[in-house]
């Protein structure tokens, strides 16, 4: 038995409803209704970090984040991030060390990059690592996106 | 070497960000996971729970009553447009849904087609299989002798590989393939020898584990004809696959990639292809099939391998005589293990210069699930042998583990054990680097305590895969603008950028201008498939000969226009037309001769990655804690030098994964860990501290520019520099991969004589 119910939220800054069953995850009402897949399901289980997102301005695991809670929160996915055209600061840093190989794992590396960076402007290197140890890359492109989170504390 | 005639030019050798750079930080780039087609089926798969059965009955009856689901499809649907159900790159061995019986624990038998993935994996759980068990074997050394219970009535080799031939019809065997190289009298040799060497070491099967879980979408079209839009590394084989299994022409079927996230050999040859193309058939409508990170166990693994090693060697520390025999953990279905074992089975006697060389390769059937390409190609299986029993070898003998390899280096000119003369090889500009970046000739602190430091290092050589064919074209359009068409799939390491240097180095224009066409058999011309670090050296010389090509039609249409615009605006007087510069790249190669595997031209290159670590070994825990980690590869020339390096160290950390923790854990077949909760992978906390991907050049006379391949290098010899270094640290011998806390705490304390208990 499923039961549907109508979710209204803010979606990179905007006010949206969706209709979503009880056992959705935000993930699939974000790739179904908004067609937004920055946000991506790997291990399913909260474990790799690239179905990231922010709501409420805390980085959660979407893949295990179920639709029905999103109802009257804010909502941010990497696709919300850059501001009329222009990429945002950490993106740039992004691209300009390179900080992703396939890049599946990055939308969810940018986004925990903005939680650090909004609670430790001036991250060590140390809290890079430890910030980001919850966000997995295969390709291992590790060093170069703690060089890329470098230089977006720089930007920011 | 170094002599090669070639023009510096302004866009080969940048370190160019990649084309894709900005759709990849924002989200938008395009992978196939990301496609929905209107009318979608998603299907979900039944999968055998016993590892070794005859199926006796399938019930579906529960699965279709579920709401939303619209059939549910077992062989039989599969035999009413597939009579012969059976694919493979190297034998037709392997079902689209088990046929009689199933031969590892995972095997798809049943996929439930719905309308939404809830429904499909609701109704997936209630297909209800009866099986009658059979006698399992696990072991590959146990399931190669003659009285183990075997898997396939009859071998089948594909036909693709000439080699595989006089296997077909073989009965009461699990033996896929028996390779062998003979140089020499290694009998003799070890009689005379002053030293002989023999070990056994042993490697654990690991899992690719690509973030974008394997996905296909086929896509039935009224007219008949199919598009398959699938996360491929080979997209030409899987058209050539499906088409023989259809019994159509290969231009009824389109397959077409997008960008991959992460590929590392599992999405090769056929994967979901096939099964997704008949439930689209049978259904008739596009069909979806998206494994979980859980089903990626039991879909394709590394091949775990038992290396028997003995080694002959002289007063000087030369080695004489090396005997290999190496059984290959193929698991149920062959998949590509076959050309594993014969292509890197003749690669055990290392980058050094070994008069008398035995090799023997087995590969071998199990009740595992499926073993196939993992970066390196079955490489690093033996290079962990060859290069742990290096350094045994070097302090018995009281050498210096990097002067030992260099007194057995083979080097250009002399011939490999196959007999292939070995050109373009480095192997002494890269013992330099190494010695060079970890300081070898300076004092080290092996530490005092419980807490032990040590240092090693590894070298270890491919050949790279021969004989295979790219083509590509370049096309310009009527404005002058360029596009690269190569069935090359940029799945991570940057072959799109890659493509697109080489193209405008040729052209003369900047890369930003050069797009590169994405892989779609109707557009893109054939590629053998983006694999074993081909890519760079066959499809780079098509791309710069298409190039080259599309120049030359230019100049002679245009003479003397100084664009490409003006050139087309001269000919066509408008903007209009196209030129197509066509590109085709296949080495020359001499087939090994069956009986002794000798060949004069064995390879087009090879590739030669030497690695050295620092660890520091907690002695009364066991856990290593790898502290520098250096990489270096001989890759000709460097295209793109910054992507090098990031393969280079990628390579690194993900080999450390394979060497420290990775391992698939196995009761009676069943994978005991599989899901990234328990299935570790390297993280940021398990970079070391001091990282270092590097490399040498010394331009290939052959390669695109001078360049080689170089995305598998940096894997081959991070396990045994690790290992080597805790052995300099702690005086243990491990000879099975990983080194976890718990085998190498075992070590120190028997060792110490102190043995723990077994648990």
């Amino acid at each position: 038995m499923t039961h549907q119910r109508t979710l209204s939220f803010t979606l990179n800054g905007r006010p949206v409803t969706a209709t979503a069953r009880t056992h959705e995850t935000i993930l699939e009402v974000l790739q179904r209704d908004f067609g937004l897949f920055g946000a991506r399901e790997s291990c399913g289980q909260g474990l790799c970090g690239c179905c990231t997102l922010l709501v409420n301005g805390t980085a959660v695991s979407g893949c295990l984040y179920l639709a029905a809670f999103a109802d009257g929160a804010e909502l941010v996915t990497v696709e919300g991030l850059a501001r009329g055209g222009t990429q945002h600061p950490i993106q740039c840093a992004f691209v300009e060390k390179s900080g992703f190989q396939c890049g599946f794992c990055t939308p969810g590396m940018i986004l925990m990059t903005k939680e650090l960076l909004g609670r430790h402007p001036r991250p060590t290197d140390e809290q890079i690592r430890h910030y980001l140890s919850g966000n997995l890359c295969r390709c291992a492109t590790y060093p170069d996106i703690i060089e890329s989170v470098r230089r977006a504390a720089e930007l920011v | 070497m170094g002599s090669l005639d070639f023009a510096r030019g302004r866009e080969v050798g940048r370190s160019l960000g990649r084309l894709e750079a900005a759709a990849k930080v924002d989200g938008t780039v395009e992978y196939i996971h990301n496609l929905r087609l209107p009318g979608m089926l998603h299907g979900r798969i039944h999968r055998s729970s016993i590892p070794h059965g005859r199926i006796v009955r399938i019930d579906t009856s529960a699965a279709l009553a579920v709401a939303g689901v619209h059939a549910v499809v077992t062989a039989d649907d599969v035999a009413r447009l597939v009579p012969d159900p059976y694919y493979g790159p190297a034998f037709h061995d392997q079902p689209i849904l088990a046929t009689g019986k199933v031969r590892h624990v995972g095997e798809p038998v049943a996929v439930v087609l719905a309308d939404n993935p809830h429904a499909a994996e609701e109704a997936a759980d209630l297909v209800a299989v009866e099986y009658e068990p059979l006698e399992a074997v696990f072991d590959e050394v146990a399931a190669a002798a003659p009285d183990a219970p075997v898997l396939h009535d009859e071998l089948r080799p594909a036909g693709m590989f000439t080699d595989l031939k006089h296997l077909a019809g073989r009965r009461d065997t699990n033996v896929a393939l028996d390779a062998r190289l003979r140089s020499g009298d290694v009998e003799q040799a070890f009689a005379e020898a002053e030293h002989v060497f023999e070990h056994t070491f042993r490697t654990g099967k690991v899992m690719h584990a690509a973030f974008e879980p394997m996905v296909t979408v086929a896509e039935p079209h009224a007219a008949g004809g199919l598009t398959i839009h699938t996360a491929s590394q080979s997209p030409s084989f899987v058209r050539s696959e499906i088409s023989r299994l259809l019994g159509w022409p290969e231009n009824r079927v389109r397959v077409r990639t997008a960008f991959l996230g992460g590929g590392f050999g599992a999405k090769l040859y056929i994967k979901l292809e096939a099964m997704a193309a008949v439930c689209a058939l049978l259904a008739r409508r596009p069909v979806r099939i998206a494994l979980s990170m859980d089903e990626q166990f039991y879909t394709i693994t590394k091949h775990g391998a038992t290396v028997r090693i003995k080694t002959g060697v002289a007063r000087d520390g030369r080695m004489t005589a090396r005997q290999v025999e190496t059984f290959w953990n193929g698991g149920a279905y062959a998949d590509i293990g076959p050309r594993v074992t014969q292509k890197s089975g003749f690669s055990a006697a290392g980058p050094y210069d070994i008069e008398h060389v035995a090799l023997d390769n087995y590969a071998v059937y199990t009740n595992e699930p499926p073993a196939g390409a993992l970066r390196g190609f079955g490489i690093s299986q033996l290079v962990w042998a060859y290069e742990r029993q290096a350094d045994v070898i070097a302090r018995t003998l009281g050498i210096d583990p990097l002067e030992f390899r260099r007194r057995n280096a083979l080097r250009n000119g002399r011939p490999h054990a196959t007999g292939t003369v070995v050109v373009g090889m480095e192997v002494d500009a890269v013992l330099d680097r190494l010695a060079e970046a970890m300081a070898w000739d300076k004092p080290f602190d092996r530490g005092t305590g419980t807490i032990r430091r040590g240092r090693g290092i590894g070298i270890g050589v491919k050949a790279c895969v021969s004989p295979t064919t790219s083509t590509a074209a370049v096309h310009i359009y009527g404005d002058g603008s360029c596009a690269v068409h190569c069935s090359t799939v940029d799945m991570g390491q940057g072959s799109d950028t890659t493509m697109a240097q080489i193209a405008a180095e040729v052209l003369g224009i900047p890369t930003t201008d050069v797009r590169v066409v994405h892989p779609d058999t109707d557009v893109t011309p054939y590629d053998m498939a983006t694999l074993g670090s081909r890519s760079t050296f066959h499809m780079g010389n098509a791309v710069r000969r298409a190039a080259e090509d599309a120049r030359a039609q230019i100049e002679r249409m245009a003479p003397g226009a100084t664009s490409f615009r003006d050139a087309m605006l001269a000919r066509f007087a408008m903007q209009a037309g196209t030129v197509v510069g066509f590109g085709s790249y296949a080495p020359s190669y001499q087939k090994p001769d069956p009986e002794t595997g000798l060949s004069a031209n064995i390879t087009p290159f090879w590739m030669l990655g030497g690695a050295g670590a620092e660890v520091e070994v907690d002695t009364e825990t066991g856990r290593i804690t790898v502290t520098k980690l250096v990489n270096v590869a001989d890759v000709g020339r460097a295209i793109n030098p910054a992507s090098v390096e990031r393969q280079l160290t990628g390579a690194a950390i993900m080999q450390l994964g394979f060497t420290l923790f990775e391992e698939m854990v196995f009761s009676d077949g069943q994978v005991l860990n599989a899901s990234l909760a328990d299935y570790k992978i390297p993280g940021f906390l398990d970079v070391p501290r001091e990282l270092t991907g590097t490399f040498v050049e010394a331009p290939h006379p052959e390669g695109p520019f001078g360049a080689k391949g170089v995305g598998e290098t940096g894997i081959f010899s991070p396990s045994p520099a690790i290992a080597n270094a805790l052995y300099d640290a702690t005086g243990v011998m491990l000879y099975d991969m990983p080194l976890t806390p718990e085998r190498v705490l075992r070590a120190i304390r028997e060792a110490g004589g102190r043995p723990l208990e077994q648990a």
